[in-house]
């Protein structure tokens, strides 16, 4: 077998020198039927020609969204990644590398890391960055839970903004630990609808912006009533190429900014592996959870990384650490931090303006459709539209007419009441010829 | 010697400042269409300041990356022997599969008659994964092993909520557990109740038994353990607790020990996350993503969190919203970690039941002739029985001699090695736990085992001011943990890292 080094000979001088008869001398502590005599009903093993042809076989499968004329967002989005990018996190020191323990051989992780939280924090306009969570949805559940541990109150108000799928993880994390989710109504243009459920027992209100209808909104008066009434305002978003553009959470009063950094750096992957951004205000960092790096001196007082604070952590702290998180998404991190610093702040700024226009243009074109009417009326790269029809049974229709048109509501959200809307997303990767076929498939399936 | 060099690198390996030093606002290493001009809708609400993001071009962008890279201890480099980490050979066949376009150009939410290789890919790993552990079903969603725990945890407080018995409450932990197995067991609403562990490195059988009771809902329990043991009371440890009402979750971060040979399912396992970055070689990345798949028994199994796959005729579907299912909820916001699960499969496939059955056999045999070396010349407190794949020695023999644990770890950094686990578990004194997993050829063992011996024998000369200085031959010396935590710099600020950069440049 291709991977395993040690030969029959090694085996056996092996055993010799350990003294055992057999390799099952060395398995004496299994209870004694339970050691399997016979392989598992499994196929055995295959070399790299028939286990490539049987993968690329299943990928063909699919339909790549590369292969369509593609405008779903809603949580994640497809936006062009540099080649360099890829080869750079395909390193061996970086692919094959454990999380920095030993930070005199684990600089280039650490520096990184510290490039990273420096990057989101100044993007988020935050004080502070973790070094990334899983993901963005369970990053904003970590924040309900990070709010209820600063405040000692144990309701959490979402607002109808909030991506369906992030409000259900984080009602699944926060009832186990016994706090109450309040999620207001879906809402195309709704955010400060929290503001009315503030009260002594509100541990924070979790907003959105992007929201998940695509309305951009000024966060700074709920931000406001949420500390007047002794709450955080905790600001969440799934698109991050939008603070090249728009007024970021942390201009606007948030304490906890989290949400999903996929759009930058990594592929779409079917939803995951993805990188959770982070940010939180410099008085919250010891409620903060997952690992953060920070700047120290070596023995020859030179400049060096390590990771810092780990008294909140699960490996110090057990049953008392901030989060049970110990994984971080460290190679998707790092392909941030690689399309950021490719970026700067003139790349960014260009591509955040180039998917303004394109959402502009695609918005314009659907509304040019009989039967489509536009809700959302400030928005980044994603837009909600009203349909004449059941949203999900026209993005069947489209995609037989080689169109991903986006997600009907009514598959994130069941309950909504929002059978006829669809949310649709353009970004620079769509040409004006996709938002042509668009509308002309869109007018075949609604006319 | 040279200590210093004017340009501040050292032979090949170049200083590196970081990117807000060198990197600037019109910096870019990205050509895009120009804008046409259209007019934004945002208002009042575009971006007012300036976004401070430093950028560089192609060229610089790769030499940065590319000499931080040259910092970095990795698999690939040698030996790599973390304790209960798992650091195998990364296949490069997986990385190529999880980059098909048809894999990595796919979202989440498109139309399923556009996905149904990728259903059936997360089918067949399901299948793998419950074949192997003797186990009927398999939550695939847990990002990473922790949230697996949780998600494990959770099923069983749903399983017991259905039973009308929320009440029970207590959750029994080994002293010698992983620190996410309280922190789980604490986030996911419950008390933690530990247990001692024996004098031979196990769970005591009759403290378990003596602190199961009608408000205990659980023991979370590793096996094989982290001093390195299989445990050999598992299966009466299974059976006393689920004859008290409880359930029984099995952290599999050391399942490698023993894929392909045992199957947790046979041994009474009601639920087991496994991590795909460590049996199954989905790559560490300098600390994620990993992926954390939570195999289920027939008790837990209808409470898996959606998103569940279902087979209508040949046709896969996905089941998204709890309504009208006994699932205890969601772990976040998509189906998993795909680009994990298609490394996984892929690593599975080429080892085949007899590879991985190879797999456990050679990890175990790797390490015990690691400790059959060793036991010698270190205090192995577990030593006078087989260990599986891993092998604990604590302090004992070079704490009199004024050398810690942590002494010998940095000497190791200047040997060109990573070392072992330090510290952990916490129920032996100065623990050095070492897996050296069954991608080492016997050469790189014997290598290691001679350096360590080298490292005792200095130990016993009292040589201790060479171990205090370690290490010596790596990009940074000894780093001050204490300053970081009490001063913490956690970025880059314009104007305020000066300093540090003046330090570094002197």
């Amino acid at each position: 077998m291709r991977y395993l080094p040690l030969t029959d000979v090694d085996r056996e001088q092996m055993l010799k020198v350990i003294g055992a008869k057999n390799v099952d001398d060395l398995f004496a502590d299994v209870p004694k039927g339970a050691l399997l005599k016979d392989l598992v009903p499994l196929p055995k093993a295959q070399g790299e020609i028939e286990v490539h042809r049987h993968l690329q076989r299943l990928a063909e499968k699919n339909t790549p969204a590369g292969r369509t004329a593609f405008f779903l967002g809603a949580g994640a989005y497809r936006h062009h990644v540099p080649a360099s990018v890829d080869h750079l996190i395909q390193r061996s020191e970086f692919l094959t590398a454990y999380t920095p323990y030993q930070p005199e051989i684990a600089q280039g992780t650490l520096q990184a890391l510290y490039e990273f939280q420096s990057q989101v924090a100044q993007l988020l306009d935050m004080e502070v960055a973790n070094a990334s969570m899983y993901d963005g949805s369970t990053g904003c559940a970590e924040a309900a839970m990070m709010a209820a541990r600063v405040t000692k109150r144990k309701k959490i108000v979402f607002s109808g903004g909030v991506h369906p799928h992030y409000i259900d993880t984080a009602r699944t994390a926060c009832e186990a630990l016994g706090l109450e989710i309040v999620a207001l109504p879906a809402a195309v243009d709704g955010e400060a609808a929290v503001t009315e459920e503030l009260g002594a027992d509100v541990a924070c209100v979790i907003v959105q912006s992007p929201n998940v209808f695509g309305t951009v909104t000024d966060l700074t008066k709920i931000g406001e009533a949420a500390h007047g009434a002794g709450a955080l305002m905790v600001a969440t978003f799934t698109e991050c190429v939008s603070f090249g553009l728009i007024e970021p959470a942390g201009a606007m009063g948030a304490d906890i900014v989290c949400g999903e950094g996929q759009s930058i750096g990594n592929a779409l992957n079917f939803g995951g592996p993805y990188v959770g951004l982070f940010a939180v205000k410099e008085k919250l960092i010891r409620q903060m959870p997952g690992r953060v790096a920070g700047e120290t001196l070596d023995a020859d007082g030179k400049r060096g990384f390590v990771l810092t604070l780990s008294t909140r952590e699960q490996h110090i702290r057990r049953e008392k650490a901030t989060s049970n998180i110990c994984t971080n998404s460290g190679l998707c991190q790092l392909a941030w931090t690689i399309h950021m610093t490719l970026l700067g702040e003139q790349g960014l700024r260009h591509l955040a303006t180039l998917n303004h226009e394109k959402a502009i243009q695609l918005g314009e074109a659907l509304a040019g459709v009989k039967g489509v009417e536009v809700l959302t009326k400030r928005f980044f790269n994603e837009i909600a539209v009203k349909l004449t029809k059941p949203a999900q049974e026209v993005v069947d229709t489209l995609a037989e007419k080689g169109v991903i048109g986006g997600v009907a509501m009514s598959r994130l959200n069941p309950k909504a009441g929002m059978d006829n809307v669809l949310i649709a997303c353009a970004t620079e990767m769509n040409t004006d010829e996709d938002i042509a076929a668009y509308a002309k498939a869109l007018a075949e399936v609604l006319n | 010697m040279i200590t210093e060099t004017t340009s501040g690198n050292r032979g090949l390996l170049q200083a590196e400042p970081l990117i807000f030093e060198t990197g600037h606002a019109t910096g870019t290493g990205v050509d895009l269409p120009a804008p046409k001009g259209l007019k934004s809708n945002l208002g009042a609400l575009t971006r007012k300041a300036a976004l401070d993001l430093p950028g560089l071009s192609e060229p610089e962008t790769m030499r940065h990356f590319v000499r931080l890279s040259q910092k970095n201890y990795a698999i690939d480099l040698g030996l790599f022997p973390l304790g209960s980490c798992t650091m195998k050979h990364n296949p490069r066949l997986n990385e190529r599969a999880a980059r098909f376009e048809g894999f990595a150009d796919l979202h989440p939410l498109q139309p399923t008659s556009t996905i149904q290789g990728a259903l059936e890919l997360m089918d067949e790993l399901a299948h793998w994964l419950c074949t192997l552990t003797g186990m009927p079903a398999v939550a695939l969603s847990p990002k990473a092993g922790a949230h697996g725990e949780m998600c494990g945890m959770l099923a069983i407080k749903a399983a017991l909520e259905a039973r009308g018995e929320s009440h029970r409450q207590r959750v029994l932990v080994p002293s010698s557990a992983h620190g996410t197995n309280p922190a789980t067991a604490a986030a996911a609403g419950f008390t933690v109740d530990e247990v001692k562990g024996d004098e031979d490195g196990r769970v005591d059988l009759e403290d378990v038994v003596a602190k199961l009771g009608p408000d205990v809902a659980a023991i979370m329990i590793t096996n094989p353990n982290t001093c390195g043991l299989f445990e050999p009371d598992i299966k009466k440890i299974a059976d006393a607790v689920h004859a008290a009402g409880a359930y029984f979750y099995c952290d599999g971060a050391n399942y490698n020990a023993i894929v392909g040979k045992v199957r947790p399912g046979d041994l009474g396992v009601d639920a087991m996350h496994i991590n795909l970055h460590k049996t199954f070689s989905t790559p560490h990345g300098g600390g994620g993503p990993g992926a954390g798949p939570t195999v289920l028994s027939a008790a837990l199994a209808p409470f898996a969190p959606v998103p569940h796959i279902v087979l209508r005729g040949e046709t896969r579907e996905l089941r998204e919203h709890m309504q009208g299912t006994q699932a205890f909820g969601r772990m976040c916001a998509f189906h998993g970690q795909m680009g994990m699960f298609t490394r996984a499969l892929t690593y599975m496939m080429s080892h085949g039941s007899d590879g991985l059955r190879q797999v456990a056999e050679d990890a175990v045999l790797n390490a015990n002739y690691l400790l059959a070396r060793l036991k010698p010349h270190f205090s192995a407190p577990f030593g006078d029985r087989p260990c599986m794949h891993e092998v604990l020695l604590d302090d004992a023999s070079i704490k009199p001699k004024g050398v810690e644990t942590i002494d010998v770890a940095k000497a190791l950094l200047d040997e060109g090695y990573h070392p072992f686990t330090t510290y952990f578990p916490l129920v032996v004194h100065g623990a050095m736990l070492i897996e050296p997993t069954e991608t080492e050829p016997k050469r790189e063992l014997d290598r290691f085992a001679d350096v360590m011996i080298a490292l005792a024998e200095r130990v016993k000369a009292g040589e201790v001011e060479f171990f205090k200085q370690a290490p010596k031959l790596t990009p940074m010396r000894r780093l001050d943990d204490t300053r970081a935590a009490r001063q913490p710099k956690l970025r880059w600020r314009r104007g305020a890292n000066d300093a540090g950069a003046k330090v570094a440049a002197e």
